[in-house]
């Protein structure tokens, strides 16, 4: 199998192109967006006067210029692409600016008045819960008899949990460019994972059928959920300005405007009661998350529900009772992000974990270790756990990586009492793979074999960074029998690929990869078939390896491209369509039981983190990971995603702060305020692979993408015994990230300030 | 402004706004896309090129920068290398092979800019042999959110050991000229073995470039490296009057005599640190530098625009506040006036200095061997960001290493201003330096700091840590006089778990 990136090259070589990249075409416009300045209330006037008398500037468009319905929300409607008379966070957008340049837009765009008649501002999730501000109704995974439960505990302790958001900082800011077709028809280049969304919110917006409009996807300066709903509203606004003016459109956010204007991952506040015996085992778990929306649906409905499946982590809890709402905030709409409500609902019953340790004395890794999930248990929303590999993962971590021989010199560090203080936390992870809604888990593939034998592959799989196109090139080029240079993955077009789902959930390798070998399947098989008969042999007796034509297992003179040139001109099809669908899902919302996954990846991670007790600045020791990934497709793909993966974790954990003041504004709005992980700040990870067959999916392989960011929950709770080794007395309430400011309040907390 | 430069080693003739950004006019003005936008205040890299000088002795200089912050009137006569000058033909240079094979590159978006900081150090790195550390030094202005830098570091390391004995590329580190070395070897395009002698060329008779007229009558804005102000006034300096102070190579400068240190204004933190002179005095000062700021960054950023911008968490402003230094203020008439560093700041980006005048030197008393200087920062993250809180301390002590004889603390991101603390450090002279002291430091510089909250830390936050970073830098510097256990003492809750209280 492969060790390299399909687009490598071209990356190292400057020369792939995002959308912008691509020379423009002659008579291009360039589109801003004009954002509320306040976080709610009613319109009044927008003043366009002084931004219209700029020389330059072609438009500004508003609500009333929408030709079709104003309407982008994916699950529920209630997201204009404009708003029309009510704002609800700050950088709304309200208008668009189109103008000559990129520039000129811009400083349009500042000279428009957005006058609204302010209302004091939600922004805390649990306000909004106590008001009725609910984007659905509250929903409950429940299994056992949780007051049984509860009542035969030993201990049962209650808490809460303040778990932060994350910008997603892709490094390719939202982007789009529009180009007016014949016929009325449209086509948008888009910077997103979900090409069909944006087919879809584009249709709608102009009043099209959706085949009017046209979405093509070269690749994604990064993604990692944020474009997975929200590059719609960019690719509508470049297409509206595009429709109405019969010009080419572009628009490109400035840094400061995605960050202030996009979607972030879900803020939670979560009360959680965990009953436990005196040995550590679980034996109730109950707990309330109040997911922070934002103001609009987006994604959260869906996020929330994979928080509630992921609530229990990879533990087995004979009682459980979790209870979740999206609470309606006027902050900007929430989204996914790598994970997808999963982190947030497993730091809670780590929080809980942790919090048992203190009360009984028992070391967390001890607890957790106690109450893994084993073969054949039940999980709270009715899946019979199959080729669980919780224990498995953590005992090879603790063997291999002497987990024992970790505590002891952790101790010994800080029996010392020198500068620093050390702190360990083992995470395990357990995360389920499909998309919890079912009908997404399809897709389609169209493969081309030209007749000089070289190969176009068009999936619905987005190229962001992930490597898709490199695992659906290796796996088109293994099954099919040739090397992988002759394979091109096309851009992804919803002219080529209809209806396609998002590239999200981790399983767009699974999901195209498999619909791609059914379509290598259909012309391999017809490639044989000639084959067989030029050779006057059975079909069974013939195959195709190494580019070459065996019968009976020995090479034949029939290459590859003899082949496909023979298989040209006595005129059999050499493209084809494959389309697969996931087996055996179903979900039942309303007994919220069911078999939403495919399958399950496991994995488990040990962090030492080191607190200085003078600065409250930290380090981590090098992160040990036991992994498991099924059998790898492309290991230098699966080992980037596992490190990148973390790197957003910890930093989720640690370092991104998203500071809003009460009124909803971001103050954290730029990349000198918002800290990501740098080369500086991350560890080495070192990660060992399970590797076992993984049945139905493509070489037996696994999803990678989203479940190593979990992993990073661990830095969270490493450095929280790491303060509480220099001040035991600390309280360090359950708030994420632990930035060193709450480390170092932590470090010198005293429960009587007068101490001090 | 029309300018001549060469781009990629080509003779260009250019005309666009002097202060229009370098990013914009390669990417929008020659497609010249491999350079990419990320967050246009030099906290990515995604931008990363080469920009090349020709120096006062002759020979060329080509440095690391951010073409986010780089104006384009600031060119005229200078070489800039972009990813595609980088380019061998049907090749890939030593950096772009090792991250292909480690799959260093995910998304790719971010990977040119980590490309040509690679690039810049195989290429123009004046270490020894190459390292990996060196490496990580290099892409210290480089954010990638994709791998989690390993799959960089681990190409990195690729690169290293094709230098080292036994790799292919072994001794071409070390030849006399290893630019025309590595060009010979074919891993790098053959037009940079030429840049010497084609910006000498590019020299010959050049005009200073003529500014458009159009804007006659507003007082230019002043730009040096242009780290901060783009950031502040990104939008508005392409279509305002400038002035390129970095087209002052006079202004550029450090001479140390017997009692004072003097440096130009425009000397970058970069010159300013790899001076042997300052190395001597300040052996931590690399060590400091990497905290202050990006490799690119530094090699931009100015000693005197960091004391304009009157930042009141300005790292080189706190550091030259406890090294005591006096600043030269010139008007363009060539009048002088020259002030103690601290006299400069009147109140929140409020200086006593007239709008026309520039800080033309910067000058403070030599660091002899009784001196002890340390500089404290934390920020949300080690490297590439900007102080919660910052400190540095001046001590003198009497030479049996027990009394004090001179102090200078300053502390940062605690007040309106950069905070010279006059009562912690008259608390210091004359007494002996024990923990008692130490004690008395800390409470009378809590009585001096007044931090507000904002996005970088509460005020209760940045007031503990001003005194931890005080405390930080004096044990530090002072293990035997201040030792760890006692000074955490006098800090520390109850309880907690520091020697000598079980």
């Amino acid at each position: 199998m492969s060790r390299r990136h399909y687009d490598a090259v071209d990356h190292v070589r400057g020369t792939s192109q995002y959308i912008d990249d691509v020379p423009p075409p002659v008579g291009t416009l360039y589109a801003t967006v004009v954002g509320s300045p306040q976080a709610k209330g009613s319109i009044r006037a927008i003043e366009t006067a002084e931004a219209r008398a700029l020389p330059g500037v072609h438009a500004i468009l508003r609500a009333r210029d929408i030709p079709g319905q104003n309407q982008i929300g994916a699950l529920l409607p209630d997201e204009e692409l404009l708003a029309s008379t009510e704002v609800a966070y700050i950088g709304h957008p309200v208008a668009v600016v189109v103008a000559e340049s990129q520039e000129l837009a811009r400083r349009a765009a500042a000279l428009v008045q957005v006058q609204v008649d302010p209302e004091p501002p939600i922004v805390d999730p649990r306000e909004a819960f106590e008001r009725g501000e609910l984007i659905a109704p509250a929903r409950t995974f429940a299994c056992g008899d949780i007051d049984q439960g509860f009542s035969k505990a030993d201990v049962v302790l209650r808490g809460t949990c303040e778990i932060a958001g994350q910008e997603h900082l892709y490094l390719e800011t939202q982007r789009a460019r529009a180009v007016p077709q014949e016929g009325g028809a449209i086509r948008v280049a888009s910077s997103t994972q979900s090409p069909y969304a944006v087919q879809k919110a584009v249709a709608r917006v102009l009043g099209l059928p959706n085949h009017r409009v046209e979405v093509d996807v070269r690749r994604l300066g990064g993604g990692f959920g944020g474009k997975e709903d929200q590059a719609t509203a960019w690719a509508c606004v470049a297409a509206l300005a595009a429709h109405q003016l019969d010009r080419p459109v572009q628009i490109v956010l400035h840094r400061l405007e995605d960050l202030q204007m996009t979607g972030k991952r879900h803020p939670y506040s979560a009360d959680y009661e965990i009953g436990l015996s005196s040995d550590g085992t679980i034996l109730a778990y109950r707990a309330v998350l109040y997911q922070n929306s934002g103001a609009r649906a987006d994604l959260s409905t869906a996020v929330l529900e994979r928080s509630l499946f992921h609530a229990t982590n990879a533990y087995r809890v004979p009682n459980v009772q979790v209870t979740a709402a999206c609470c309606r905030t006027n902050l900007q709409p929430h989204t996914a992000f790598r994970g997808f409500g999963g982190p947030q609902g497993m730091f809670v019953i780590e929080a809980a974990l942790a919090h048992a340790s203190d009360h009984l004395g028992i070391p967390r890794h001890v607890i957790q270790r106690r109450n893994l999930i084993r073969e054949g248990d039940v999980t709270p929303y009715g899946q019979p756990m199959v080729r669980a590999r919780g224990e498995r993962c953590f005992d090879e971590l603790a063997e291999a990586f002497d987990l024992e021989g970790m505590v002891s010199s952790v101790k010994a560090h800080n029996d010392q009492r020198g500068p620093t203080r050390r702190g360990l936390a083992v995470m395990p992870i357990c995360f389920g793979i499909s998309f919890t809604k079912t009908f997404l888990n399809q897709a389609g593939a169209l493969l081309h074999v030209y007749g000089d034998g070289s190969v176009g592959l068009s999936t619905g799989g987005v190229e962001m960074g992930q490597g898709v196109n490199s695992k659906l090139r290796d796996i088109a080029s293994q099954a099919l029998g040739i090397r992988g240079e002759r394979v091109r993955l096309e851009s992804t077009n919803t002219t080529r690929v209809a209806n396609m789902s998002p590239s999200a959930a981790s399983a767009t390798t699974d999901l195209n990869g498999n619909a791609t070998l059914e379509a290598v399947r259909q012309v391999r098989g017809r490639l044989l078939a000639l084959a067989a008969e030029r050779l006057g042999a059975e079909v069974s007796r013939v195959d195709l390896i190494d580019e070459v034509v065996t019968l009976d297992g020995s090479p034949t003179d029939w290459s590859w491209t003899r082949l496909v040139s023979e298989a040209y001109f006595a005129r059999v099809d050499l493209s084809a369509h494959g389309f697969y669908a996931t087996p055996d899902l179903n979900f039942d919302t309303n007994t919220e039981t069911g078999n939403p996954f495919a399958y399950h990846v496991w994995g488990a991670s040990v962090f030492v983190a080191e607190v200085d007790v003078r600065r409250g600045t930290y380090t981590f020791e090098p992160i040990c990971v036991v992994h498991d990934l099924g059998r790898s497709i492309n290991p230098v793909v699966d080992i980037g995603q596992i490190e990148g993966g973390l790197a957003q974790g910890i930093g989720w954990m640690t370092l991104e702060e998203l500071a809003y003041d009460d009124q909803g504004r971001l103050l954290s709005r730029a990349l000198s305020t918002y800290k990501a992980p740098d080369g500086d700040f991350m560890p080495e990870v070192r990660a060992r692979l399970i590797e076992d067959d993984n049945p139905g999916m493509p070489y037996g392989s696994k999803a990678v993408g989203e479940p190593p960011l979990m992993y990073g929950i661990g830095a969270y709770f490493a450095l929280r015994e790491a303060v509480r080794a220099f001040n035991p007395t600390a309280r360090l309430p359950f708030h994420a990230p632990m930035t060193p400011e709450r480390v170092l309040m932590g470090l010198y907390e005293t429960e009587d300030p007068e101490d001090r | 402004m029309k300018i001549n430069l060469l781009v990629n080693g080509a003779l260009t003739l250019a005309d666009a706004a002097p202060g229009l950004l370098a990013l914009d006019w390669l990417r929008e003005h020659r497609r010249l896309c491999g350079t990419k936008e990320g967050c246009k205040e030099g906290d990515c890299g995604a931008c990363a090129i080469m920009l090349a000088t020709s120096e006062p002795d002759g020979g060329v200089r080509v440095r690391p920068v951010t073409s986010c912050l780089v104006p384009f009137g600031e060119l005229h006569g200078r070489g800039l290398i972009t990813i595609e000058g980088l380019n061998v033909p049907g090749e890939l240079n030593p950096a772009q092979r090792a991250m292909v094979e480690e799959g260093g590159a995910q998304c790719g978006f971010c990977t040119p800019g980590f490309i040509v900081s690679l690039c810049w150090y195989i290429l123009y790195s004046t270490d020894p042999e190459p390292s990996l550390a060196g490496f990580r030094d290099a892409i210290s202005g480089n954010l990638c959110r994709c791998t989690g830098y390993g799959s960089i570091f681990r190409a990195a390391e690729r690169v290293v050991a094709r230098f080292a004995a036994g790799g292919d590329l072994e001794g071409v580190w070390q030849a006399p000229d290893r630019v025309a070395a590595l060009v010979e070897r074919g891993a790098f395009p053959a037009w940079l073995a030429e840049l010497p002698q084609r910006l000498t060329e590019l020299r010959v008779g050049l005009e200073p470039a003529k500014p458009r007229s159009s804007e006659a009558g507003a007082p230019p804005i002043a730009i040096a490296g242009g780290t901060d102000l783009y950031v502040q006034r990104g939008e508005e300096l392409p279509h305002v009057s400038v002035q390129m102070l970095n087209h002052r190579p006079s202004w550029s400068y450090i001479e140390v005599d017997e009692e004072r240190v003097r440096i130009g204004g425009v000397t970058t933190f970069q010159d300013f640190a790899e001076h042997p002179e300052i190395q001597r005095m300040l052996p931590s000062i690399l060590d400091t530098m990497e905290l202050i700021a990006s490799l690119p960054i530094r090699h931009r950023a100015t000693l005197a625009g960091n004391l304009i911008n009157a930042s009141p968490i300005g790292d080189m402003t706190a550091y030259l506040l406890a090294l005591g230094a006096q600043i030269t203020l010139v008007d363009p008439q060539g009048q002088r006036r020259e002030m103690p560093l601290e006299d400069l700041y009147l109140g929140y980006k409020t200086l006593d200095k007239r709008a026309e005048e520039l800080v033309g030197q910067i000058a403070f008393p030599v660091v002899g061997a009784d001196d002890h200087v340390a500089f404290e920062k934390v920020s949300k993250r080690r490297c590439l960001d900007i102080a919660t809180v910052n400190a540095a301390v001046r001590v003198r002590l009497s030479s049996d290493g027990h009394t004090v004889q001179a102090a200078r603390l300053a502390v940062g991101g605690v007040a309106p201003i950069p905070l010279l603390l006059r009562e912690a450090s008259a608390v210091m002279v004359g007494r002996r330096l024990d923990p008692n002291l130490l004690h008395q430091v800390l409470q009378a510089a809590d009585g001096e700091v007044a931090p507000i909250s904002d996005v970088r830390g509460s005020a209760a936050y940045k007031r503990l840590l001003a005194r931890q970073l005080l405390l930080s830098a004096l044990t530090d510097l002072f293990p035997r006089q201040l030792p760890l256990d006692e000074a955490l003492g006098l800090v520390a809750p109850a309880g907690a778990a520091i020697g000598g209280r079980p």
